[in-house]
C-alpha cells in the first residue's frame, strides 16, 4: 500500500440550475484570451445534448481513454508509443473547429458608431474571433442549453444512441438535467500518457493533473487521448491547456473559482486518499460494471488506524490527514455512497464525482398530479421511469442501472423523511431502513448536502496556507506586488503585508460566521 | 578561387553554423514556451491528414539521402564493393521517391495555408520568410537531381561538394571543391547553410524536440509541487494575451 493524496470535487446534480455561472467566472478567470476563445475548462451540458465538443463521448471515433488488449491489459484506446510517435505529424483522433466551434464576437462598435438620423437600424455583426471576418454562427458550447433544437440533434447524443431510441424529445415526454463539467483530474490519466513530450503531469501532492507549458511541444495527442475532451489546444500558442483546478487557489486555502461562485451550492471540494500501487490493478477490472467498485476499493478510509500509519510513512503530512477525515467528497462517495463516478468506462479513474439528480423523477412525478415528496411514490417512480435512468446509466455507471436506483432511492428517502421532520410530523424510521440507513444518517447527510454550509462544502488541507503568503502574489487578476526586485517574492521583515492576504482571511471568516454578531469587523 | 568564394564557402557557413548552435542554445534558455511546431491541424484537418505526413516522411527520407551522400565518402561505399553506378543509381531512384513524395505534400501544405483563411491569418512573417527559405532550398535541391542527375546523366557530388561539406567540420574548409561544382549545387547548398542560419529563430526548433523518449517513459508521469523552476525557463515568460478581433490586434506579441 502506497498512500497518496488527491484533490477530488462531487456534484449535486439535483442542485445545478444551467445558470452557467461556473462556466463563466471560470472562463474569466483563466481563458479570456486570445487561442482559447472557445475554451471552456468548466462547461455545463443539457443532458440529453451533444456535449462540448460535439459527440465527445463517442469514443469510437475520438478514441480517448484507455481499453483493455485481447489478452486483458490495459492500453491507450488511440494505440501505444509507437502508434503515436508514427501519427505525430497529423493526429488522426483530434477534435477540430468544426467540433468544437468557431469563436466569435460582435460588431458592438457598429451600435455607437452609427451615424445620426439613418434610416438603417445599426446591427451588431457576429465576426470571427479567427478569421476577424464576418461569419454565420452555426454551433457553439451551448448550443443545445434546455434541450434547444433538440428534436433536430437529440438523437445524434451518444448515450441517447447507446440505450436506444427510446428517449422521446417531444416537450410533454422528455426530460432533462444539467451536468457540469470540469477536468477529473484522473487517478489514470490518458492525457498524461498520451504526452509524448511528457509535459503533462499529475502531482504528486495533491493528484492535479497540469501541461508543464515550457515543455510542452504541441503534438496534441492529450487533446485526443482524453475521453472527457477536457485539454484543450490554444490555437495561437501551439500548446496544451487544461482546468488547474485553480491550483493558486486552492493552495492558499480558497475553493476553486466554479466552486466559489457556484449559485446552486452544489459542488463538494476535499481530499481522497487512495493506494497508488493499486490504480492500474483498479482500471484493469474486465466487468465495466465493475470499475466503479473497483476505484472505490482502491479509496482509503482515513479514519482508519493502519490507513493513517501508511499515510504518514509515505509522506502525507498531519494536517492533510486531517483533512482528508474531514473530507465531504470522500464522505459522500465512500460513506453515503451517492457520489458516482463519471463514465467509469473510459478506465481513466476519474476524480470529479457525481449525486445523480432525481429532479427528472420528482418533476415527472409532480407532473402527473401526485405527491413528488411521498416515499412510496418516490419508490415507485424510480422502479417505473426506466428511460432516465438508463440514461443515467449510461453516464455514471458504465450502464448498470443499479447503482443509480440505490443512491435515487436515497435522495428520495432522505426528502421524504426531511418533509416528515420539517411539518412537524412523527419520525417515521422506516424510511430510513427502506435504504440501509438510519435517521442519524439521513439526517446527517441532509446536513450537507441540503444546507451544506461553505466549511463544510470545502475542506481545503491547511499545509497549502504555510506556503500562502509567496502563494498570494501569483493568484490571478488581484495580485499587489511589494517585490523590490525580480525575484524577491514573498513578505519579509517588517514590509507591508500584502492587501490579498488580508482580504483573504477576512472573506474566510465573513463565509464562515454563523451570524453578524461573530464578525471582528463590523462597520 | 576569388574572394567571394573564400567568403560564400570558407567564412559564410561558419557564420551559420555558429547562428545554428548558439541561436539553438539561446532559445532554449530564452523561450521555451515558444518552442513549438505550431499547429494548424485546429482549423483544419482534411487536408493536413496527408499532406502533412507526406512532406514529414519524405522530409526524412531526403534527410537520410543527404547523411549518406555527404557524410559517408565515397572511398567508403567503394570499399564495401558499391560501385559508384550502382550507388548512383540508388540515389537518384531514392532521392526521387523521397522527393517527389515530400514536394506532393509541400504543395498541399502550402495550398491549405493558402486557401484557409485562419491559417493564413495565424501564419506570422517569421513564418512566411522561413517558408520562403525552405522552399527555396528544396526547389534548388529537387531542381539538381532532376537537371544533373536526371537530365545530364549525372554528377559525381561525391567527389566535390561532400568533400567540402565534410571539411567544414574538420576546420579546414576544401573551398576549391566546391567552387568548381556546377552552379545550381553551389546555390543549393549555400541556400541550405541559410537556412541553418535562421533556423533556430523559427518554428522549425520544432524538429529537436522529436519525442523519442516516449518510448521509454512510463506512461503516467508524477512531480512535486516544490520543484524549481526549471533551469532555462524564461524568468518574464512570454505571456498570454487577451482576446481581441484578430487585424484589430493592440497588444504586443
Amino acid at each position: 500500500m502506497r498512500v497518496m493524496a488527491q484533490m477530488g470535487m462531487v456534484m449535486n446534480l439535483d442542485k445545478c440550475i444551467g445558470c452557467h455561472t461556473c462556466s463563466v467566472t471560470c472562463k474569466q478567470t483563466w481563458t479570456n484570451r486570445t487561442g482559447v476563445e472557445y475554451v471552456w475548462f468548466n462547461n455545463v451540458e443539457t443532458r440529453p445534448g451533444l456535449g462540448f465538443p460535439r459527440r465527445y463521448e463517442d469514443q469510437e471515433k475520438w478514441k480517448g481513454g484507455w481499453k483493455l488488449d485481447r489478452r486483458g491489459r490495459l492500453r491507450l484506446k488511440a494505440g501505444g508509443r509507437a502508434k503515436k510517435l508514427l501519427s505525430i505529424f497529423a493526429n488522426p483522433n483530434l477534435p477540430d473547429m468544426e467540433d468544437y466551434y468557431e469563436p466569435w464576437t460582435y460588431d458592438y462598435d457598429s451600435l455607437v458608431s452609427a451615424p445620426a438620423g439613418s434610416d438603417d437600424f445599426p446591427v451588431a455583426r457576429p465576426k470571427s474571433l479567427v478569421t476577424g471576418k464576418d461569419m454565420s454562427i452555426q454551433w457553439s458550447a451551448n448550443w443545445d442549453d434546455d434541450l434547444g433544437g433538440t428534436t433536430e440533434t437529440g438523437h445524434e447524443d451518444p448515450i441517447v444512441q447507446k440505450i436506444g431510441d427510446k428517449v422521446k424529445f417531444e416537450f410533454e415526454e422528455s426530460f432533462m438535467f444539467y451536468l457540469p463539467r470540469i477536468c477529473e483530474h484522473c487517478l489514470n490519466p490518458a492525457c498524461v500518457a498520451s504526452c509524448p513530450s511528457g509535459a503533462m503531469y499529475k502531482r504528486a501532492e495533491d493528484g492535479i493533473v497540469l501541461v508543464d507549458q515550457d515543455q510542452c511541444r504541441g503534438w496534441r495527442m492529450c487533446v485526443s487521448g482524453c475521453p472527457y475532451k477536457k485539454v484543450y489546444f490554444n490555437h495561437t500558442t501551439g500548446k496544451a491547456e487544461k482546468c488547474t483546478m485553480c491550483y493558486p487557489r486552492l493552495e492558499v486555502g480558497q475553493p476553486t473559482v466554479c466552486s466559489e461562485t457556484c449559485v446552486g451550492r452544489l459542488r463538494y471540494l476535499g481530499l481522497f486518499l487512495y493506494d497508488a500501487d493499486r490504480v492500474a490493478e483498479a482500471a484493469t477490472v474486465e466487468n465495466e460494471h465493475d470499475l466503479m467498485n473497483a476505484q472505490k476499493s482502491i479509496l482509503l478510509d482515513p479514519h482508519d488506524p493502519e490507513v493513517q500509519r501508511q499515510a504518514l510513512a509515505d509522506g502525507i503530512a498531519p494536517d492533510w490527514l486531517e483533512a482528508a477525515k474531514n473530507s465531504p467528497v470522500y464522505e459522500l462517495a465512500c460513506k453515503y455512497n451517492v457520489a458516482l463516478p463519471l463514465h467509469p468506462e473510459y478506465r481513466t479513474m476519474p476524480m470529479v464525482w457525481y449525486i445523480p439528480p432525481l429532479s427528472p423523477v420528482v418533476d415527472a412525478l409532480t407532473e402527473t398530479g401526485h405527491d413528488g415528496e411521498d416515499i412510496g411514490n418516490l419508490f415507485g417512480a424510480i422502479e417505473a421511469m426506466r428511460i432516465p435512468i438508463e440514461y443515467l446509466a449510461e453516464l455514471f455507471t458504465a450502464g448498470d442501472v443499479e447503482p443509480v436506483n440505490d443512491v435515487l432511492r436515497k435522495l428520495a428517502a432522505m426528502r421524504a423523511h426531511m418533509r416528515n421532520v420539517n411539518l412537524g410530523q412523527p419520525v417515521d424510521e422506516s424510511i430510513a431502513e427502506a435504504v440501509d440507513m438510519t435517521v442519524a444518517e439521513i439526517e446527517s447527510m441532509h446536513r450537507l448536502l441540503a444546507i451544506a454550509k461553505y466549511e463544510d462544502r470545502y475542506v481545503i488541507p491547511p499545509a497549502y496556507e504555510a506556503a500562502a503568503n509567496s502563494l498570494l502574489d501569483e493568484l490571478p487578476g488581484c495580485s499587489v506586488s511589494f517585490d523590490s526586485e525580480p525575484g524577491d517574492r514573498g513578505v519579509q521583515g517588517d514590509a507591508p503585508i500584502p492587501v490579498t492576504i488580508e482580504s483573504f482571511h477576512l472573506t474566510k471568516q465573513r463565509l464562515e460566521a454563523e451570524s453578524y454578531e461573530d464578525l471582528d469587523y463590523k462597520q | 578561387m576569388s574572394g567571394l568564394d573564400i567568403f560564400l564557402f570558407g567564412v559564410f557557413p561558419y557564420i551559420c553554423l555558429t547562428s545554428f548552435v548558439v541561436g539553438h542554445i539561446w532559445r532554449w534558455k530564452h523561450d521555451k514556451f515558444g518552442w513549438t511546431a505550431r499547429s494548424s491541424e485546429w482549423y483544419e484537418r482534411r487536408t493536413l491528414r496527408w499532406a502533412s505526413p507526406m512532406f514529414h516522411f519524405g522530409l526524412l527520407g531526403v534527410i537520410v539521402g543527404h547523411f549518406v551522400g555527404l557524410v559517408i565518402p565515397q572511398t567508403w561505399t567503394e570499399a564495401l564493393g558499391i560501385h559508384e553506378n550502382v550507388y548512383h543509381a540508388f540515389a537518384l531512384i531514392g532521392g526521387l521517391a523521397a522527393g517527389l513524395v515530400m514536394l506532393i505534400g509541400l504543395v498541399g501544405l502550402a495550398v491549405r495555408r493558402l486557401k484557409t483563411p485562419a491559417i493564413r491569418l495565424a501564419t506570422t512573417p517569421n513564418d512566411k520568410f522561413m517558408f520562403a527559405v525552405l522552399g527555396v532550398v528544396i526547389f534548388l535541391g529537387l531542381s539538381v537531381t532532376v537537371y544533373w542527375q536526371l537530365i545530364e546523366g549525372g554528377y559525381n557530388y561525391r567527389e566535390s561538394v561532400s568533400i567540402w561539406f565534410r571539411s567544414i567540420f574538420y576546420f579546414n574548409p576544401q573551398i576549391s571543391d566546391i567552387a568548381a561544382a556546377p552552379l545550381l549545387f553551389q546555390l543549393h547548398a549555400l541556400s541550405a547553410m541559410f537556412l541553418f542560419l535562421i533556423w533556430p529563430y523559427t518554428r522549425l526548433v520544432h524538429v529537436f524536440s522529436a519525442p523519442v523518449f516516449y518510448l521509454w517513459r512510463p506512461y503516467i508521469v508524477y512531480r512535486t509541487r516544490d520543484a524549481e523552476t526549471e533551469p532555462g525557463a524564461a524568468l518574464t515568460p512570454r505571456g498570454w494575451e487577451k482576446s481581441e478581433l484578430p487585424g484589430q490586434k493592440t497588444s504586443k506579441r
